[in-house]
């Protein structure tokens, strides 16, 4: 057990399993001399050559295309983007070749395929390097993708990514990469997709994903101190979702608040959301609520930013009305 | 030119050619849905390139690719079965008559949405890089395609890495019903590859023999060593872009003028016309002699009474492959979930919770 910030979790899981099985190699822009954007390659191309730690153009489409065709043919491709706004010039890529191939093959062709991208709202990077868009990815058949909140899971969900042989997303987050926690490399991970309990309490639910889940628990001591025992799901899988854990515990608390960053109209809330209350409409003593961010492009200024994202105060004022209500 | 070779091109052309037709009328009698883009007039291509290629290659296709999939050795029986959307197809039903995929033949698939068969050969061809392996990959694709962006990204990273892939462009003037004048501001394909170093060559690709001779030395190259290799195919299909379309915006003059240049029977007259009379044989010297005899005991004379053999060979071909497809199984619900599920293999998603 170490401690290690999120990006070197990374890194180390990277390390493993290039270690492992030599036909894992990683791309993308910046990945090799460079070390990565975040640091999550640093030291790989030293270690493992250009062939497997390969420096790509400013090609998105293409050298995410480039990862598939590689995945058809037998290796491990670990594609880097180096953020989820350069995603979307990726998206026949992602959403037509990735997410078809296998299926529309009947199944003949298997695809190792992972991307790594970091999204979120940073620190005032202004409205196109802004976004989130995990809900776009999500409505797409054929993907599935995870959202590491942890170094651990970090460490552990890009393992179970890269042994996968289906396309996965890793969406890791801007303001975790240096964010620390311990790191256990030698403990058996739970599976892939499993929401965690990262705190009991039996007042009420809150869901939350990737960097949402600490301010959930910052939000989740503070309302401790008021006595409102509020237990937090990191939820770790936006696709599938886990619903058993999350229904246990709503069976338990009948009372849920959904906590995301991305913007609430369409987003992974809403699924959650709807999702939830037609499997747990009976047990609830009041309407689920959501805490997301605003409908509006990302403001550049700094405090208007903030604003447009939940941040803990607004987690723990929809608790506290949430508790209030009959 | 290798005498038998020489006939299995012009019996794989005859086959095309049959099995298309038999599809546009199955299409016509309601028995196949959707798009249905064939290949007439591009027979030269297809079996002049792949005639080239090695059974360790890989082929990436576009929507127009029943051709390709046949005379990569798919059997043509489960190319219809496919187009049919039935379970005996090549992808299970699940892909159509766009996508068909066969993963023992290395036919890596029919793309369509236009230009994505660059990057999913560039990264093919990585993988061979990679691993240091003699293949190579043909990417084929048309006219309209090298104005995407793919185009231009892929050509650059296949240049930079020096990948061992083989793009054909099946040039036939049209992007769906755009002319190439109204739709490229440079109309001569091959000239676009300069821009990323990569050699080109533009053929006669109404010629089998001669896109057959240009892609032997671009795969050569290719093996060598020597990075991406590009062939523009000058081509023309004789129907329009899909069944949906009658190709109504062709002048009748310029159709008629590539069908009056078809390329079977440019293929049949050449055959014909090369076949060495016995005054000819007499003159190579004694292993020539005895090579040629064996090869003409072998495979049989190509006079007309051998084409017309092969015809009646294709026919029975195709009339198998649709016959084949009617009676096949649709597939059902339980084989979408299989086809979609199958490559999870043993993986957990999640724990069973208790």
């Amino acid at each position: 057990m170490s401690e290690l910030l999120y990006w070197q979790a990374l890194n180390r899981a990277m390390d493993a399993e290039m270690a492992a099985d030599e036909t894992v190699f990683t791309l993308g822009e910046d990945v090799g001399l460079y070390g990565g954007t975040y640091r999550v390659t640093e030291g790989l191309m030293a270690k493992y050559g250009e062939w497997r730690v390969r420096d790509t153009p400013i090609s998105e489409n293409s050298f995410t295309g480039l990862g598939i065709g590689a995945a058809l043919t037998g290796l491990r491709p670990v594609v880097e983007i180096m953020t989820v706004n350069f995603a979307l010039l990726a998206m026949d890529a992602l959403v037509n070749m990735a997410a078809k191939i296998p299926f529309m093959s009947g199944g003949q062709f298997p695809l190792p395929l992972v991307v790594r991208m970091p999204g979120g709202v940073a620190r005032q990077l202004g409205a196109q390097h802004s976004q989130r868009l995990e809900q776009m990815l999500m409505n797409v058949p054929g993907l599935r993708m995870v959202v590491p909140a942890t170094p651990q899971d970090a460490y552990w969900q890009l393992r179970q990514a890269i042994r996968s042989d289906e396309p996965i997303i890793v969406l890791e987050h801007e303001l975790l990469y240096f964010s620390k926690g311990p790191v256990d490399e030698t403990a058996v991970a739970p599976a892939m997709h499993q929401a965690l309990l990262r705190r009991e309490g039996s007042a009420l639910t809150c869901i939350a994903y990737s960097r949402m889940v600490t301010l959930a628990l910052e939000a989740a001591d503070a309302l401790a101190e008021e006595g409102i025992a509020m237990e937090v799901i990191d939820l770790r899988s936006l696709s599938p979702m886990d619903w058993q854990t999350c229904q246990r515990s709503v069976e338990k608390t009948h009372r849920l608040l959904v906590v995301e960053e991305d913007c609430r109209f369409a987003g992974a809330g809403a699924e959650m959301v709807a999702t939830l209350q037609e499997r747990c409409f009976y047990l609830l003593d009041a309407p689920i609520q959501r805490v997301a961010g605003m409908d509006i492009p990302t403001p550049f200024n700094g405090a208007m930013e903030a604003a447009s994202i939940p941040r803990s105060a607004d987690i723990i004022a929809a608790a506290r009305a949430l508790t209030a209500a009959a | 030119m290798d005498r038998s070779a020489m006939a299995a091109m012009l019996r794989d052309m005859l086959l095309a050619r049959a099995f298309e037709e038999q599809a546009a009328q199955e299409y016509a009698q309601g028995n196949v849905a959707g798009f249905l883009h064939l290949y007439p007039g591009e027979e030269a291509v297809a079996v002049g390139v792949l005639h080239a290629a090695e059974p360790g290659d890989y082929v990436v296709s576009t929507y127009r690719e029943h051709v390709h999939a046949i005379v990569r050795g798919v059997p043509p029986r489960r190319v219809m079965a496919e187009i049919f959307g039935k379970k005996d197809g090549i992808s299970g039903g699940m892909g159509g008559s766009m996508h068909l995929f066969d993963r023992e033949r290395r036919f890596l698939g029919g793309y369509a949405i236009v230009g994505e068969t660059f990057p999913i050969a560039i990264g093919a061809a990585y993988a061979v890089a990679y691993r240091q392996l003699p293949e190579a990959v043909i990417c084929f694709f048309g006219d309209g395609a090298v104005n995407q962006g793919t185009f231009h990204e892929s050509l650059n990273m296949a240049a930079l890495w020096k990948l061992p892939v083989l793009f054909v462009c099946e040039n036939n003037h049209y992007q769906i019903g755009t002319e190439i004048h109204r739709h490229s501001a440079v109309v001569e394909v091959h000239k676009r590859a300069c821009g990323y170093g990569i050699p080109a060559e533009k053929v006669d690709g109404m010629d089998v023999l001669t896109v057959h001779a240009a892609t032997r030395r671009a795969l050569e190259r290719v093996r060598a060593g020597d990075g991406p290799q590009f062939l523009e195919c000058e081509t023309y299909r004789y129907r329009g872009h899909s069944m949906a379309d009658p190709g109504s915006y062709r002048p009748a003059v310029e159709v008629n003028a590539f069908v009056a240049n078809d390329p079977i029977a440019a293929a049949i007259r050449r055959a014909e016309a090369h076949y060495p009379s016995a005054e000819e044989l007499q003159c190579v010297g004694p292993d020539c002699v005895h090579r040629f005899a064996e090869q003409c005991c072998a495979e049989g004379h190509l006079d007309p009474a051998a084409v017309e053999r092969l015809r009646q060979e294709v026919s029975a071909i195709v009339q198998d492959a649709a016959a084949f497809a009617r009676q096949s199984p649709a597939p059902d619900l339980a084989d979408v979930q299989a086809a979609f599920l199958l490559n999870r293999r043993f993986e957990t998603l999640m724990e069973d919770p208790q």
